[in-house]
């Protein structure tokens, strides 16, 4: 914690509920992922302030149902607080880690809740309450990567969505789509490497937004 | 499944598309196959990267205080196996497998595991065994898992770390006259802890755990926290 705010809260104690002092915005992601396993508090606050909107967003999308994607939220960023220590920075991005721990809890919760996943994918989406609110560089991700899945072959496209965001695993895949599963494997395959392509060719555009990231 | 047939799951592992037993063992190819492992890197930065096109309310309010105060309490927590609160179900019960598969997941991106990989395989060994029959706990969240030639392990959920000093130790009793035998320690430190039995568990006999000091003991002193007959 820097001088400034140890000054600016003389009686912080762990015990109170308080506002956390911004003072750990400037550290990367991977940086506060090693203080959180070493069990400081504020990092982890930190780490939900940036991704916890995301976090909500992707779970809510997969859960469809609030209380469930809370849950899903809750749970991962507990198994953040309980791994961070053993996390191992060249298996991952720290960001890709936590979202990645979401998005598991998420399928496992909606393969348990049958009902939901014969609903259309469409038409649940999140809406933003209020456009305000509304963050800067989410939006421009979110532009991003929607561009780069308009690009992708529909085939593609569609299996990608299918898996990531309805749960569905390969084998139901290929029921659903009636396709070999060995056309479903290929499909995913091309359709990550590939967007993955779209999205490192458009990498350059987005360094002024680097330093802005925040959901709140 | 065949070599070449398992290089082909990187990206639908990437995807969280893959079933629980195709999960476990793509897990563990991935451990010993570094083309792979650099493959699923970018693949997963690429998977997540459709996080971020979705759509984003605002989470209420509520859900960071709740996490936050939840990770106090789990620090603060010393009392073994205090059941927590707000947490949803399907990781306990006939979940299982998927509870299973979660922990070894959080085993890939960790170092944890390493140097134990012989008894990661043997585990894995005995919950794919198709023959194996898993029984509920009695007093915690999980099951205990016993093949048809008496391996075993046990899967728990939701236990607190084992204070310092302490450790969690498993107990098999052949009959309920039989001296216990010790089978195993574990420290709690996953959300789901899955612990191979080093004593055969043969049919009838009930296992048990205790917390007991660093290192275990021959004989149980603790009090029993939870149990498991087959």
């Amino acid at each position: 914690m820097s001088i400034a705010a140890v000054l600016a809260f003389p009686n912080r104690s762990s015990e109170r509920e308080m506002p956390v002092p911004r003072d750990l915005a400037h550290l990367s992601d991977e940086a506060l992922v090693a203080l959180v396993g070493h069990g400081e508090e504020v990092a982890l606050a930190e780490l939900y302030d940036r991704f916890g909107r995301l976090a909500y967003g992707l779970a809510l999308r997969i859960l469809r149902d609030p209380a469930l994607a809370e849950d899903a939220v809750q749970e991962a960023f507990m198994t953040l607080w309980r791994s961070a220590g053993r996390f191992l920075p060249e298996r991952a991005k720290a960001s890709t880690w936590i979202l990645t721990l979401v998005h598991r809890r998420a399928v496992d919760l909606v393969r348990r809740e049958e009902r939901r996943r014969g609903e259309p994918l469409e038409g649940t989406d999140g809406r933003t309450d209020d456009p305000a609110e509304d963050v800067v560089w989410l939006r421009f991700e979110r532009e991003r990567v929607q561009a780069a899945l308009r690009a992708l072959p529909d085939p593609q496209r569609e299996a990608l969505e299918l898996a990531y965001y309805g749960g569905f695993s390969q084998s139901e895949l290929a029921d659903r789509l009636g396709q070999p599963l060995g056309t479903i494997k290929s499909r995913m395959f091309a359709g990550l490497s590939r967007l993955r392509e779209l999205l490192t060719d458009a990498e350059s555009e987005r360094d002024p937004w680097q330093n802005t990231r925040s959901t709140h | 499944m065949a070599e070449h047939e398992i290089h082909a799951l990187t990206a639908a592992y990437a995807l969280d598309a893959l079933d629980e037993v195709e999960e476990l063992e793509f897990e563990e190819h991935l451990r010993t196959c570094a083309q792979c492992r650099d493959e699923l890197r970018d693949l997963l930065e690429a998977a997540t990267a459709l996080a971020y096109a979705v759509e984003v309310p605002a989470p209420p309010a509520t859900l960071r205080s709740r996490i936050l105060s939840q990770a106090r309490v789990e620090r603060a927590t010393v009392v073994p196996f205090r059941r927590r609160r707000n947490w949803p179900a399907y990781v306990t019960g006939a979940a299982a497998a998927a509870a299973a598969a979660a922990a070894v997941g959080i085993g890939l991106w960790a170092n944890s595991l390493s140097g134990s990989l012989d008894r990661e395989r043997q585990v894995l060994d005995v919950l794919s065994d198709p023959a194996a029959e898993s029984t509920r706990l009695d007093g915690a969240d999980g099951r205990l898992v016993v093949t048809g030639s008496g391996r075993a392990a046990l899967i728990v959920s939701q236990l607190d770390h084992a204070p310092a000093g302490k450790t969690y130790e498993v107990w098999v009793f052949r009959t309920p006259d039989d001296r216990p035998q010790p089978a195993g320690l574990f420290e709690a430190e996953q959300a789901t802890d899955i612990v191979q039995l080093t004593e055969a568990v043969p049919e009838g006999a009930t296992v048990a755990v205790t917390l007991e000091q660093d290192g275990g003991v021959d004989q149980p002193t603790g009090s029993l926290l939870f149990s498991a007959k087959t």
